[in-house]
């Protein structure tokens, strides 16, 4: 699952540097991924793993690193 | 407010009351012809404690609730709109310091100093070259240096820059940061450099002073907020500013509104039992106003059902498209209920010196729209909508 959440984010987080040079705890936003391309990082994963995030995990701590939104998409049922 | 009413909360109110009517408007004509700044209304909010009124008692202050100092807003507003900007702006920043100090000992220390000396603190938020978002930025922080750090940041306005006795502004966290990893530095005046850009004389809120400057300062570290200036924006800055000023505009309004309605009745006095066309206008208008009314008064009270009880709420996209609604509605709702009012009084209403004079609630109320520009506020709000569910 982290591999197509790297895929992800790099298609759509915009990231100042390559995500193969951070670990799966760094924080994203500190890469450079602005609020607008966190949406659509948020688009692009309901879309790959065919889920809907709920209300209550669309907010900026769950999408920071791709441990986190591995753990998000982990409590929705996506296998790991 | 709830039948309840805190002795605080209810001390406050009536403070506030006597100083609106008392002060606020009795210097309001003279504020806005003069552009300047509503100083007897500071000093009376200041003798009375008022600055410190939400700072809680175990720092010293006065532990009103949010619902106090939201409708201190609307009382001051009801007088003179500078007044109760100046004072919004202000407990803004006390709001972002008490809620987000974690613990630390220099900020509870300044927090007793705001208590004691009645600090008045303004904010630094905007900035050239960031496209009027809050929350990028281009000024950043040094690298610490015997435990000191420097900043140098083009503000486009800064709101009583003049007579604040200390800043709350956003930077950088570090020279390497990117835009949006931001903190929030305080600052007071004798570690700042205000150096003044342009001049004052805009179309309303002329009493707010708020020109441009290149405001650079040098602070110990510890007077950098520890939270990400991310989660403080959402969890308080965002919605306490919207409901806030919401409560300032509502206010503006009510007041237009209450001139209009004293401008029917007179008319009324005057010609009883003929039929009078302002009257319709003014039951119309008065529909307008109660949707403004409505919506400032749920904004409030869903964030203070938040905070209490859940307050990663406020950090969700549902929420944050909730309070930014709050802005863009009360903005723009705020201006037309002021332009109805004209519209019942006529030219008595459109001249500057009749007691049913709108233009200056006119005026400032229009400055709503600008105060984080609606466009940007409808930029993010569109993209939050491509994804939160329940809005």
């Amino acid at each position: 699952m982290k591999d197509e959440i790297r895929q992800v984010v790099r298609e759509h987080g915009h990231l100042s540097v390559d995500i193969d040079s951070l670990g799966d705890g760094d924080d994203l936003y500190q890469a450079g991924m602005t609020s607008h391309a966190s949406v659509n990082v948020m688009i692009a994963l309901e879309d790959t793993f065919d889920i809907e995030f709920l209300d209550s995990m669309l907010k900026r701590s769950v999408f920071e690193s791709v441990s986190s939104i591995s753990a998000a998409l982990s409590e929705i049922g996506v296998p790991a | 407010m709830s039948a309840t009413v805190a002795p605080a909360d209810r001390d406050l109110l009536t403070t506030i009351r006597r100083i609106a009517d008392d002060v606020a408007a009795a210097n309001a004509v003279d504020v806005d012809r003069n552009a300047r700044f509503p100083q007897e209304a500071v000093d009376a909010l200041r003798q009375e404690r008022a600055l410190s009124a939400l700072i809680p008692t175990s720092l010293g202050g006065e532990g009103a609730s949010f619902e106090a100092i939201a409708a201190a807003c609307f009382e001051l507003g009801r007088r003179c709109g500078a007044t109760a900007m100046v004072f919004a702006m202000h407990q803004i920043q006390i709001a972002c310091m008490t809620r987000h100090l974690d613990e630390s000992p220099w900020f509870e220390e300044y927090l007793r100093e705001v208590v004691a000396e009645q600090r008045l603190v303004a904010s630094i938020t905007s900035e050239v070259g960031t496209g009027g978002d809050m929350g990028k930025s281009v000024a950043a922080l040094s690298a610490p240096e015997n435990g000191s750090v420097s900043f140098e940041k083009q503000a486009p306005t800064v709101s009583y820059g003049d007579y604040a006795d200390a800043f709350l502004t956003t930077v950088r966290r570090g020279p390497d940061a990117e835009p949006g990893d931001q903190v929030l530095v305080l600052s007071r005046r004798d570690q700042m450099q205000m150096e003044p850009q342009g001049t004052w004389d805009p179309m309303g809120m002329r009493g707010t002073c708020s020109p441009g400057y290149v405001a650079s300062a040098q602070i110990p570290v510890e007077q950098i907020l520890t939270t990400p200036f991310s989660q403080i924006s959402a969890e308080t800055m965002t919605p306490v500013s919207h409901i806030l000023w919401s409560h300032v505009w509502l206010a503006i309004a009510t007041d237009a509104f209450d001139r209009a309605r004293a401008f029917v009745k007179a008319a009324a006095k005057r010609k009883p039992g003929e039929p009078l066309p302002a009257a319709i206008r003014l039951s119309e208008l008065m529909s307008e106003l109660s949707l403004l009314r409505a919506e400032v008064s749920l904004a409030l009270s869903e964030f203070c059902d938040a905070s209490e009880n859940h307050r990663a709420k406020l950090s969700q996209m549902a929420t944050i498209l909730r309070f930014n609604n709050l802005k863009i509605a009360a903005s723009e709702q705020a201006p037309r209920v002021c332009q109805g009012a004209m519209g019942v009084c006529g030219i008595v209403g459109y001249k500057n010196d009749t007691p049913f004079s709108v233009g200056r609630h006119l005026r400032d109320s229009m400055s709503a729209c600008l105060m984080v520009a609606n466009e940007r506020i409808h930029t993010t709000d569109a993209s939050l909508l491509l994804i939160a569910k329940e809005v």
